[in-house]
């Protein structure tokens, strides 16, 4: 067949057709892809575009205070410098950290981590480079910002502990979150430079109260991270004061009265159950936590037989020995023993073919007398007659064995044992235990603050406390409580035998005469104990050799004998006994309340011999860390 | 066609439909880099108010030219561009860079920009060359193919993917129209499907993850699929009304790229929105009308051919602009005509019109005769 000029026209004519259909197919392909994005994807890409355009700079919420129950500063900001790099604007990374590290002596840790910030940073995200910087390094970073864009110093915000060690355990540290907290919580308010949350203690319980609601800098920026305008700021909340029941002067005395020693001390009011000192001793220093703690300064603390990371009153647990002596007679004389009837002490009480030991030959004794000469014969053989069912409910009305109601991070609340927990524990673990029954001996051991019991200083206080009053005092850990604790329902006579039987320990011919206070009118009632850290082997008896087989020392007391305000608990570890070492503290402790000239004396004569106040130790410690570090820095 | 006695001949007798359109295309341009400035006339607002405005009356002067004469220059005008791209090549090599421009001391000259339309004439002048009978011979294909492979593959080595590509389309296109078997195209279209998973897995690894990129940009927001992420976030954020003249702040604050040149579109409907769009394509469909309404109309064959051969280079010219931008094409750096700041593209339309305005006042001439 030829192909003519009729066929080419027809031909044209339909290939024309077909061009413009694709033509119109493309079209509507256009339009309906514009549709698409514009109508169907809007909202997506609205969002999109307000995520560009628009970048919230956080401005972190200053941190609530902690004050004591008088509104003195336990916790503060201080202002301080500090040096942030906006990664975008930043022209010439590798010579501005050149110039940083050297103007701010940065080693190449710090280094490191700055360019792996600066790598994961996104649009306006600031990333710190140094904070806490000493004013003439921030100053030397100032004057040479022309040549540094993109470097941004700063006013910040750094935690401050007034009393330093002296409250370490108590309110614990703050700190950058760690990437765990962040995923938990993925607030960005965590990943801020220079924003730190509690750690530890009262900063980590009350993390929520002292927090406060971080401000927003609206800002709109270019894709180069330059600023075009600041949007309508929300101004940040500052987080809210928390008042602790704590009174810091004597929280800060009790813990300077506890010297070099490792242990605790609690002061109580008890009426109401405020924690007036829960100190324990010896302590870090939570400012060196808040600027960042130093591996060398980590490792010194955490292998410091003293145990300085333990927070003592809440979870360190003692065999709490005599102390529970005057628990006991209450239960005694609830169980109807007269306390007016008397035992007869040869050195000991025979169990079967075993002899129970006492500290002495007391001869006659009653109750006074077995509470005031700590005479084990006495608690023997009267635990013996009633058992020890009947005097456990009584150690754990009185708060042993319990666990209270208070902001913090963890308690170890021991054991008040009974026949009962004996055969629930065997059911457990046959293997720690050799027979599931309760036996006389279990009793005796237990009636003398020895053998299963065990139990935290706290509870020791608490103990004492109810006590002293009569009343069913919870402590507490926040706030001022004017009104009085409900009252236990024990009859009054038997609370002013077991009374009598403290007061005598100290102000008759006592365990604890040594420890009397210095003042008019104003007596201090107390219970000394001895706990054995390991079996006694031979003659023996943790009183000498290596200190860490040393005899815990125990005191609990209350103060005045007459309508009784304050109660508490001293423990000394390793510190032979009750009356040698932790009463002497009760009593300086307890002066420091009622007469400071006085308290502060003896306590600077003690001072003088251990080498300067709580703080400059603490100084010349921190010195020698940094030594330390130094070195261990040059030998690496 | 404007029929009125006030009116000289000469003016009244311009397309005045096709220079309206064109001129509003041409406003929303300027009034768009207006708002890419910032708000500014310069730099780009008013320097393109400037080459429309000489482009256009230049077109308008085109329209006197007569069919003979462009039948005559079109196989030197294209061995001339041909052997600019060569020298463009040489001098690219000499100079150790890609170049696409020669540099004559007053003016800098692209030849692959002209060689858009001149694929476009040479090819209808060859169909109209070849006897009536030849058109389904293997001679009515191989030196239509030579001549757009030489060009195509001078131009691909620039590189130049967009413009290779276009000439490629347009020239395919009038092969088309002129009655080129149909086998070939639907053949040659199965070849390349086929063809294609074994190119891709033929491609090195960063080749693949470009077309990866492509397909979804918004596996590498910050990489190689930022153009073309920001640029539908543009679009998309504009809605059906758009936020407003000069308040965009995908174009404004400059998270959409090339926003004055290849992405002037997103900027424009970022602003406008849908309706802006929508109104920018219409107009352009409506050009496109026009010069297939012309081609439709043409009596010559080479009338005809080229008519609808320069129309299609202007389709494309938009289409493949539209749908890199809208996220349909891979980013090959194809401007939005008399839209884009830029006066090669404006320069290569009103060429493409002012031919077209020649034919169409022929045909009219023509028939106001006979």
């Amino acid at each position: 067949m030829r192909f003519t000029a009729a066929h080419q026209s027809l031909a044209f004519s339909r290939r024309m057709m077909l061009v413009s259909g694709a033509q119109l197919a493309l079209g509507g392909l256009l339009v309906g892809r514009l549709g698409y994005l514009s109508i169907s994807q809007n909202e997506y890409y609205r969002l999109q575009a307000e995520d560009n355009r628009v970048q919230l700079l956080i401005v972190p919420p200053r941190r609530g205070w902690i004050v004591d129950r008088k509104g003195k500063a336990i916790a503060i900001n201080r202002s301080d410098f500090r040096i942030d790099l906006i990664p975008e604007q930043v022209e010439d990374p590798k010579r501005t950290l050149q110039v940083l590290a050297q103007l701010l002596e940065l080693g190449p840790d710090e280094v490191d981590r700055i360019i792996r910030e600066m790598k994961a940073a996104r649009g306006y995200k600031p990333v710190q480079v140094a904070e806490n910087v000493p004013y003439e390094r921030y100053a030397a970073v100032t004057v040479r910002l022309p040549e540094l864009p993109g470097v941004q110093p700063m006013r910040g915000f750094s935690r401050f502990y007034p009393a330093g060690p002296a409250v370490g355990h108590l309110v614990g540290y703050v700190g950058s979150a760690s990437a765990e907290e962040y995923e938990k919580e993925k607030n960005p308010l965590l990943i801020t430079p220079g924003f730190k949350i509690g750690k530890e203690g009262l900063e980590e319980v009350l993390e929520p109260r002292l927090r406060g609601t971080p401000g927003g800098q609206r800002v709109e920026l270019t894709a180069r991270g330059k600023l075009v305008r600041e949007l309508e700021p929300k101004p940040d909340r500052s987080g809210n004061t928390v008042q602790l029941s704590i009174d810091a002067e004597l929280q800060e005395f009790a813990a300077r009265r506890l010297g070099e020693e490792s242990g605790s001390c609690v002061i109580l009011d008890c009426m109401t159950g405020d924690v007036l000192a829960m100190v324990s001793m010896p302590a870090y220093d939570p400012n060196s936590f808040s600027d960042g703690i130093g591996r060398t300064e980590w490792k010194l603390l955490s292998e410091d037989p003293r145990r300085p990371l333990l927070n003592k009153v809440l979870n360190s647990l003692y065999p709490p020995g005599s102390t529970i002596k005057p628990m006991n007679s209450l239960a005694l004389q609830a169980a109807g023993i007269d306390p007016d009837e008397s035992i007869h002490c040869p050195g000991g009480y025979r169990l079967g073919n075993r002899f129970f030991r006492c500290l002495g030959r007391h001869g006659s004794v009653n109750m006074r007398r077995a509470i005031a000469k700590s005479c084990n014969t006495y608690f023997y053989a009267m635990g013996n007659r009633i058992g020890y069912d009947r005097i456990a409910p009584f150690a754990r009305q009185l708060g042993l064995g319990q666990k209270f109601d208070l902001p913090v991070v963890s308690q170890s609340y021991g054991t008040v044992p009974d026949s009962a927990w004996k055969a629930r524990r065997f059911k457990d673990n046959p293997r720690l235990i050799e027979r599931p029954d309760w036996t006389a001996s279990d009793t005796l051991n237990a009636s003398i603050g020895q053998g299963w019991l065990i139990l935290n200083p706290l509870q020791l206080a608490v103990m004492a406390g109810r006590i002293a009053s009569g009343r069913n005092i919870e402590p507490n850990l926040l706030g001022v409580h004017g009104k009085p604790a409900p009252l236990l329902g024990l009859p009054p006579e038997h609370l002013e035998a077991t009374r009598g039987g403290m007061w005598e320990v100290v102000n008759g011919d006592g365990t604890a005469g040594a420890s009397r206070l210095p003042l008019d009118g104003i007596e201090m009632c107390g219970k000394t104990g001895t706990a054995q850290v390991r079996k006694i082997v031979g003659s023996q008896r943790g009183q000498s050799g290596d200190w860490r087989y040393r005899d815990h020392g125990l005191f609990v007391f209350f103060a005045p004998f007459v309508n009784p305000r304050y109660a508490g608990a001293v423990v000394i570890e390793h510190g032979l006994g009750g009356a040698r070492a932790a009463a002497p503290v009760a009593k300086d402790v307890l002066t420091f309340l009622y007469d400071r000239e006085k308290a502060m004396a003896s306590l600077g004569a003690l001072e003088q011999q251990w080498g300067g106040t709580l703080a400059e130790r603490n100084a010349r410690r921190t010195q020698a860390v940094e030594a330390a570090a130094a070195a261990a820095l040059r030998s690496a | 066609m404007i029929s009125s006695a006030i009116i000289p001949q000469p003016l009244a007798k311009l397309p005045w439909r096709l220079i309206f359109l064109v001129a509003g295309i041409a406003g929303i341009g300027i009034i768009t880099l207006y708002s890419a400035a910032g708000g500014a006339a310069q730099p780009w607002a008013m320097k393109q108010g400037l080459i429309i405005l000489v482009c256009m009356t230049a077109a308008i002067g085109m329209s006197w030219i007569r069919e003979e004469t462009i039948k005559q220059l079109v196989f030197p005008a294209y061995a001339a561009i041909v052997l600019m791209l060569i020298a463009v090549e040489a001098l690219g090599f000499v100079g150790k860079g890609a170049q696409r421009w020669l540099d004559l001391g007053f003016i800098r000259l692209q030849p692959s920009e002209f060689m858009k339309p001149c694929i476009v004439l040479v090819l209808a002048r060859f169909y109209e060359l070849l006897p009536t009978g030849s058109i389904r011979q293997w001679r009515a294909i191989w030196p239509a193919a030579l001549m757009i492979g030489v060009p195509w593959a001078l131009i691909l080595v620039q590189p130049d993917l967009g413009t290779a590509t276009m000439v490629l389309l347009s020239g395919l296109t009038v092969m088309f129209l002129a009655g080129v078997p149909m086998w070939l195209f639907l053949g040659g279209g199965a070849v390349l499907a086929a063809a294609l998973p074994i190119v891709y897995s033929m491609m090195h690894e960063y080749q693949r993850k470009r077309v990866l990129i492509f397909l979804d940009p918004e596996s590498d927001p910050l990489g190689a699929g930022y153009h073309i992420t920001q640029s539908k976030i543009a679009i998309g954020s504009g809605g059906i009304w758009g936020k407003g003249y000069l308040q965009g702040s995908q174009s404004h604050l400059d998270y959409l790229p090339e926003g004055h040149t290849d992405f002037v579109f997103a900027t424009m409907v970022e602003e406008w929105g849908l309706i802006g769009g929508v109104l920018l394509i219409v107009a352009f469909a409506m050009v496109v009308r026009w010069g297939m309404s012309v081609a439709s109309n043409a009596r010559s064959r080479f009338a005809q051919l080229s008519a609808a051969g320069l129309t299609v280079t202007i389709f494309f010219y938009v289409t493949i602009n539209l749908m890199m931008v809208m996220g349909l094409a891979p980013v090959v750096g194809v401007p939005l005509p008399l839209v884009s700041f830029g006066g090669s593209a404006v320069m290569t339309i009103m060429i493409c019109l002012g031919i077209l305005m020649a034919l169409e006042r022929q045909q009219r001439t023509r028939t106001s005769l006979s």
